[in-house]
């Protein structure tokens, strides 16, 4: 194992700048965080302990698809410690979506669920406690009544006709584009590709939830200010996303919160939907005391919004030299029970296809569809991640079929400054090349000569 | 059952502390002792960001009832720099980029100081093992590896010039 203690950069960049004014790439900077870190002075939002620290516990829907028809926290309010137990009724804008902030409607998810329950783990009540232990003893004893609906958990069922409704604010069970059922590609004329290819291949993909685990739980810790204002310490990986969301739910002026944030054990995306610290300050107003809510690991894992499970067809016509003239691509994207950040990770696989490759012909229907499953959010580069898996794969598989060397093929279908792209734009910048030629020669990968003077900037040799 | 005084020596001082029966270490250290470095991650003693060191042995303190260990020598992070110097292993995690998120960095770093009080010299395969109960989300183990070895050949160097 090597050391990391010299220059990073060793090579030509950091050499044609010695000497020079600019010193930083090629140079070892030291992270400006990592003495608080290795003294243990870094403050994360639960090293906050404030007197009279009160704890909230949510009570979780133990269904997938219900009816609420009685919610009965008697015996909650009953155990020593419970001080408040707070429900939908409670919240002053209990209905939202947290892209409302960038004019995504409708909104559409409860903070506290109203008269439905749509996903397994779903929040019903808040029980506010003196100790950890009272709030999870009076969650416990929260009494809810359910009237069974049928739950639908894939995809291509929750779109079929009869599908049970999922997300009545949606009203069907896809978020609606601009009046488009789902967001669509159309360049060229794949029909016609597909009727003039030597070979048409066409797989399916598709990927399962993934939990983004960091090591710290999402929460966060609000504490009321002697002048009326809320101070809230937050893991959040977005602090003035969460504030000015959190101030629409609670019908509150954007200058009556404080978050005290940026510190975040672990985010991968988990941490920017905002879903602890609206009922936090609903509830550290209502028992006018600081309050913590923080997710155990057991809630971390059923109900942080996980990265969304895809499926995705990719049909291709291919011809018989391995150039790729037409690529169809039908992609749904499970946004679980809720949209939160699932519309926009949609648009961003749409915006992602065909991949890097330059195709003449491309037709794409991505499909943001909601099903009884835990609403699906933010894991980096969610809505690229997946459909690259099924984009490279789909590439492999070509190259096994027509027995080609998968990175000659790759190298044939590459985008090239100039080429215009599915988008109407016209690429620019492009690397693919030049990135594959590097690649194959660390790895001792054999390519023949006229794939290694390939160039992004020219078509020679296509 | 009624809460009881417990006392524990910390990082060298003698403290002592009200606990209610079944108090975990960790909650005492960082509720009533105000010593926050040690981090609450699963409280189920799976990931390791707890980690101190109770009589030298590193101990997950999610998951050790502080009347069971009433008595002992505790050290935790606070207690590893001495008058605002970094030891070793400190500077080793800086300076090889052992941190990213910093919150798995207190389990880590207390379980390199049990393995370099024990073995001066471990392997790379020595350091695996002692960090193999220690979860990096951020998934920075081969930094933390070369950071702990780093630290014991500092350490050594120390003790030749000493």
């Amino acid at each position: 194992m090597t050391y990391r203690l010299a220059p990073i950069d060793t090579g030509a960049f950091a050499a044609e700048r010695d000497g020079g004014d600019l010193t930083v790439i090629g140079s070892v900077v030291r992270r400006s965080d990592a003495r608080g870190h290795v003294t243990g002075r870094t403050e994360f939002f639960e090293d906050v302990a404030p007197p009279r620290l009160a704890h909230l516990k949510m009570h979780r829907s133990a269904r997938h698809h219900a009816r609420i028809r009685d919610v009965d926290a008697t015996e909650a309010l009953a155990v020593p410690g419970v001080l408040r137990v707070l429900t939908h009724a409670d919240v002053p804008n209990n209905l939202y979506t947290v892209l409302k902030l960038i004019g995504v409607q409708p909104d559409d998810e409860p903070v506290l669920a109203v008269d439905k329950v749509r996903y397994l783990g779903e929040p019903i009540c808040a029980v506010v406690a003196e100790t950890e232990a009272a709030a999870l003893e009076g969650a416990a004893r929260v009494k809810v009544a359910y009237d069974d609906l049928p739950p639908v958990f894939d995809v291509e069922e929750a779109l079929r006709e009869g599908a049970p409704l999922v997300n009545e604010y949606q009203g069907q069970n896809h978020f609606v584009y601009e009046g488009h059922h789902c967001r669509r590609i159309r360049f060229g004329d794949v029909r016609e590709a597909f009727a003039r290819a030597d070979h048409v291949f066409e797989w399916r993909y598709q990927s399962a939830p993934i939990e983004q685990a960091p090591v710290e739980t999402t929460g966060c810790v609000v504490v009321p200010q002697a002048d009326g204002r809320l101070r809230i310490h937050s893991d959040t990986q977005a602090c003035f996303f969460t504030l000015d969301n959190t101030a629409l739910i609670l019908g509150t002026p954007f200058n009556k919160l404080r978050i005290v944030g940026g510190t975040v054990g672990g985010g991968f995306g988990g941490k920017v939907d905002v879903v602890v610290e609206p009922i936090a300050c609903v509830a550290a107003m209502a028992v006018d005391r600081p309050v913590k809510f923080v997710y155990d690991r057991a809630e971390e894992m059923q109900v942080s919004s996980p990265r969304a499970a895809e499926r995705i067809y990719i049909k291709d016509a291919v011809m018989g030299d391995g150039r790729i003239t037409g690529r169809q691509v039908t992609l749904y994207v499970d946004a679980g029970a809720y949209a939160r950040h699932t519309p926009y990770g949609t648009t961003k696989a749409a915006a992602h296809l065909p991949g890097p490759y330059s195709i003449p012909n491309v037709w794409a229907d991505c499909h943001c569809v909601f099903t009884n499953r835990t609403p699906s959010s933010a894991m980096r580069g969610f809505g690229v991640t997946i459909a690259d898996f099924a984009l490279e794969s789909q590439m492999d598989r070509i190259a096994r079929a027509l027995g080609m060397d998968p990175l000659q093929l790759r190298l044939l279908n590459a985008y090239r400054d100039g080429d215009l792209k599915a988008h109407r734009k016209v690429a620019k910048g492009t690397a693919l090349v030049e990135v594959i030629q590097k690649a194959a020669e660390l790895a001792g990968h054999e390519l023949p000569e006229t794939y290694r003077r390939m160039s992004s900037t020219s078509r020679e040799g296509l | 059952m009624p809460s009881q005084i417990v006392s524990l020596d910390v990082n060298g001082e003698r403290r002592e502390f009200i606990a209610a029966p079944g108090a975990t270490l960790l909650a005492c250290l960082r509720e009533s002792l105000g010593l926050t470095a040690a981090k609450r991650g699963c409280a189920q003693g799976a990931c390791g960001t707890c980690t101190v060191l109770v009589d030298g042995r590193p101990e997950a303190a999610c998951l050790v009832a502080v009347e069971t260990v009433a008595g002992s020598a505790i050290r935790t992070l606070e207690g590893v720099a001495t008058g605002g110097d970094l030891d070793e292993v400190q500077s080793a995690f800086i300076d090889c980029f052992a941190t990213q998120c910093g919150f798995c960095t207190p389990g880590m770093i207390m379980v390199a100081e049990a393995l370099l009080d024990r073995d001066p010299d471990p392997s790379e395969a020595d350091v695996i093992e002692a960090i193999s109960g220690n979860v990096c989300r951020c998934t920075g183990y081969r930094p933390i590896v070369i950071a702990i070895l780093e630290a014991a050949r500092r350490r050594r160097e120390r003790a030749v010039t000493r």
